[in-house]
C-alpha cells in the first residue's frame, strides 16, 4: 500500500519536473540567469545531510532486523536530527531569498524554485512526522526481528523524500 | 439497525429524495429556457431557475451527508448518538429554512429578496452559489455547529475508527470553508479569490473525504472486507486528495487577476487530481472482489462501484479536458464546464449519498438486510436510467460546448455569444430529452421504494 502512495507522490513530483524541463527549454538564459542567485553550497549541504539521515534509516531497519530495538530508535531520532538540519538550512535560504525580495511572481523559474523545494519541504516535514511515530513505537517495543512492517514503512517513505530531493538539488540548483 | 438513534438518519434521507426531485425539475424548466427562452416567463426566469437549481442541489447533498454521518457514525463508534433529540430538531430548522430561502428566490424578486432580509446590514448576497440571505447563511452555519458537535461527541465516547476520524474532518473542513461565505471583500478578484475556498475546497477538497469514508463504509458492510485493508485505501486516497486538489485551486485562478504563476501551479496540480478518483475505481473494484461474503442488497453494491467509476469520468477526466490553462484560455465559461459539472456532480456526490440510501434506508424502514429482490430490480433500473441519461446530458454538453469553443473562439472570424446559441440548440434539445428520461429513472427510484414483496434475510 505504501508503494502505491510512494508511486502516485513520484508520479507528482516527475510532473513537477517535466513541466520544469519545459518551461526552461522556453527561456534557458533567463533560467540559467536566476539559477546563480541560489545558495549551492547550502543545497549541497542539504543534500548531504538528508543522504546522511537515509543512511541512519538504513541502520535503523538493519538494527531492528537484528532485533536490537534500542538502536533501531537511536537510528531513527539520529535521522530524524539530520531532517531538523535540512529544515534549518532551507528556513534560512528562504529568509535570505525572501530578504533579496524574491517571490513565486519573480519570475517562471523562482515560481518554480518556490513551488517545487517547498513541496518538497512539506514532505521533509511529514516524513519527520512519520518517522517519529515510528521511533515512537519502536521505542515502545511494537517491533522485533519478526514484525517490523512499520519500519520499513517509514524508511521506504523517507527514501523517496531523500531520492526526490537528490533529482530536485541538481535539477534545479546546478544543471547549466 | 444496531443503534436506535441511527433511525434520525430517516428523515434527512427522505428530505434529501424531496429535494432532489425539486432540482431535477427545476433542471428541465432551465433546460427548455435555452432553447424557448419565455418558458414560463416572467414566473420564473432563467436566473432564478439555475439558482434553485443549484442550491436545491447542495441543499439535498448536505441533508444526504448528514443523514449518512447520523446513521454511520453510530455504528462506527459503537455508541448511541450523543443527541438524537438535537439531531432532530435541526433537521426541522434546517428543513424549514431552507424551504423558506427557495420560496424567496421564487416569490420574491432578488434584490427585494436582499432588502428584505437585510443584506445592506452584512452583505454576503448576490454571488453563484452563495446566493442565500445572510440570515440563511447564519442558520447554515448554527446547524453545521450543532450537527457537529453531536457527531464529534458521539465519536469521542465511543470506538474512534479511520472512517469516522476522515468523515469528521470532511464535515469540519466543510463547515469552515464554508466561513468564506460570509468574506466579501470590495475587490472583485479577491472576492472571487476566497469564493472559490468555498466552492472548490468543497468539491475538490473537503467534500471527497465525506465521499471517500461513507463509500468505505457501505464497502466494508457489503463485502466483508477486512477494515484494516480499506482503511488503508482510505490512506492513500485521501492523502493525494489533498496533495492534489488544495493546489489544485490555482486553475480557477487563470483568469481571474491573480499573480500568473497560478497558470502553472493550477495546471499541473489539477491535472493530477484524477489519481484520487482512479485510485477509488480501483478500490471499490477490488474490495468487490475479494469479497468475502455475498450481501443480499445488490442495488447498494450496484451504486457503490457505479459512484468511483463516474466520479472519476466526470470530476477527473471530464475534469481534465479543460483543466490545462493553455486548454482553459479557450473552453472558460463554455458548456464544457456545465458538461463537466452536471457528470462530476452527479458520479462523485450524488451516487454516494444515494449508495449509503440504498444500504441503510430497507435496515431503517425495519427490513431485513435488504429490499425484496423486485424492489431491487426497480432501483437498479432507476440506477441504469438516470446514470446513463447523465451520460447522455454530458455528451450532448459536451458536443455543444466543443462547437461553442470553436465558433465563438477558436474560428477565425469569432460570431457573437447569442448566434452561437442558436447554432448549437440542437444540442439544448437533446440535453432537454435526456433529461427527461432522467427524470423517468428518478421516477423509477421513487417507485422502488414502495414495492413490498419477500425480503431478503439478514447478511
Amino acid at each position: 500500500m505504501i508503494w502505491i502512495f510512494i508511486y502516485a507522490e513520484l508520479l507528482v513530483f516527475g510532473i513537477l519536473f517535466l513541466a520544469y524541463a519545459f518551461a526552461r527549454a522556453r527561456n534557458v538564459a533567463l533560467f540559467n540567469e536566476s539559477q546563480l542567485h541560489l545558495n549551492r553550497t547550502a543545497g549541497a549541504v542539504n543534500t548531504l545531510v538528508l543522504i546522511t539521515s537515509s543512511y541512519f534509516v538504513v541502520r535503523a531497519v538493519a538494527a531492528i532486523r537484528a532485533d536490537r530495538t534500542r538502536a533501531c530508535a537511536r537510528w531513527l531520532l539520529a535521522a530524524v536530527a539530520m531532517a531538523g538540519i535540512f529544515v534549518v538550512v532551507k528556513l534560512g535560504e528562504y529568509a535570505a531569498a525572501s530578504a533579496h525580495g524574491i517571490t513565486m511572481s519573480t519570475n517562471t523559474f523562482f515560481m518554480f524554485y518556490w513551488a517545487m523545494t517547498f513541496f518538497h519541504f512539506m514532505h521533509v516535514l511529514l516524513g519527520m512526522v512519520i518517522l517519529l511515530a515510528v521511533w515512537w513505537k519502536a521505542r515502545h517495543g511494537a517491533y522485533s526481528a519478526a514484525e517490523h512492517t512499520g519500519v520499513e514503512t517509514g524508511a521506504s517513505y523517507w527514501h523517496m523524500v531523500d531520492m526526490v530531493w537528490i533529482i530536485l538539488f541538481p535539477l534545479v540548483y546546478v544543471m547549466h | 439497525m444496531q443503534y436506535s438513534s441511527q433511525a434520525v438518519a430517516k428523515p434527512y434521507f427522505i428530505a434529501a429524495i424531496g429535494l432532489f426531485v425539486g432540482q431535477i425539475l427545476f433542471g428541465l424548466i432551465m433546460g427548455l429556457q435555452y432553447v424557448w427562452g419565455d418558458f414560463l416567463f416572467p414566473e420564473i426566469p432563467f436566473n432564478v431557475a439555475r439558482m434553485v437549481h443549484t442550491n436545491l442541489l447542495i441543499v439535498w447533498l448536505l441533508f444526504g451527508f448528514m443523514g449518512a454521518a447520523y446513521y454511520l457514525v453510530p455504528e462506527e463508534a459503537e455508541t448511541e448518538l450523543a443527541s438524537p433529540k438535537l439531531a432532530l430538531a435541526l433537521f426541522w430548522i434546517f428543513l424549514v429554512a431552507g424551504a423558506l430561502t427557495i420560496l424567496g428566490y421564487l416569490l420574491v424578486p432578488y434584490s427585494g429578496l436582499a432588502k428584505l432580509t437585510g443584506n445592506d446590514l452584512f452583505p454576503t448576497m448576490g454571488r453563484e452559489f452563495l446566493e442565500q440571505p445572510t440570515i440563511t447563511k447564519i442558520g447554515i452555519v448554527i446547524v453545521a455547529l450543532g450537527f457537529l458537535y453531536n457527531i464529534t461527541m458521539t465519536i469521542l465516547k465511543g470506538r474512534k475508527t479511520v472512517i469516522s476520524l476522515v468523515l469528521l474532518i470532511g464535515l469540519w473542513g466543510l463547515a469552515v470553508f464554508f466561513l468564506f461565505a460570509f468574506f466579501n471583500p470590495a475587490n472583485l478578484v479577491l472576492d472571487k479569490f476566497y469564493w472559490w475556498w468555498v466552492v472548490h475546497l468543497w468539491v475538490e477538497g473537503v467534500w471527497e473525504l465525506i465521499l471517500g469514508s461513507i463509500l468505505a463504509f457501505v464497502l466494508i458492510k457489503t463485502t466483508g472486507v477486512d477494515r484494516e485493508i480499506i482503511e488503508k485505501w482510505l490512506y492513500v486516497i485521501i492523502a493525494m486528495t489533498l496533495i492534489t486538489g488544495i493546489v489544485g485551486t490555482g486553475h480557477h485562478y487563470y483568469w481571474i487577476g491573480t499573480p500568473e504563476y497560478w497558470q502553472w501551479l493550477g495546471s499541473i496540480f489539477s491535472a493530477l487530481e484524477p489519481i484520487p478518483f482512479f485510485m477509488m475505481v480501483i478500490f471499490a473494484f477490488n474490495m468487490v472482489n475479494q469479497r468475502r461474503r455475498e450481501h443480499p442488497n445488490k442495488a447498494a453494491v450496484l451504486w457503490a462501484l457505479g459512484t468511483p467509476v463516474m466520479a472519476f469520468l466526470g470530476a477527473g477526466v471530464w475534469g481534465f479536458m479543460h483543466t490545462l490553462s493553455p486548454v482553459n484560455y479557450y473552453t472558460h465559461g463554455t458548456q464544457i464546464t456545465a458538461a463537466h459539472g452536471h457528470m462530476a456532480f452527479y458520479g462523485a456526490y450524488v451516487m454516494v449519498v444515494l449508495a449509503i440510501i440504498s444500504y441503510a434506508m430497507p435496515i431503517l424502514r425495519g427490513r431485513a438486510a435488504a429490499n425484496s429482490p423486485r424492489a431491487q430490480v426497480w432501483e437498479m433500473w432507476s440506477f441504469w436510467l438516470m446514470t446513463i441519461s447523465i451520460v447522455f446530458i454530458t455528451l450532448f454538453l459536451t458536443g455543444a460546448g466543443i462547437l461553442q469553443v470553436w465558433l465563438q473562439r477558436v474560428s477565425e472570424n469569432p460570431e457573437p455569444f447569442m448566434v452561437v446559441q442558436e447554432k448549437i440548440a440542437l444540442f439544448y434539445w437533446m440535453r432537454e430529452v435526456a433529461g427527461v428520461f432522467f427524470l423517468v429513472g428518478l421516477v423509477v427510484y421513487l417507485i422502488s421504494f414502495f414495492i413490498g414483496g419477500e425480503e431478503e434475510a439478514t447478511a
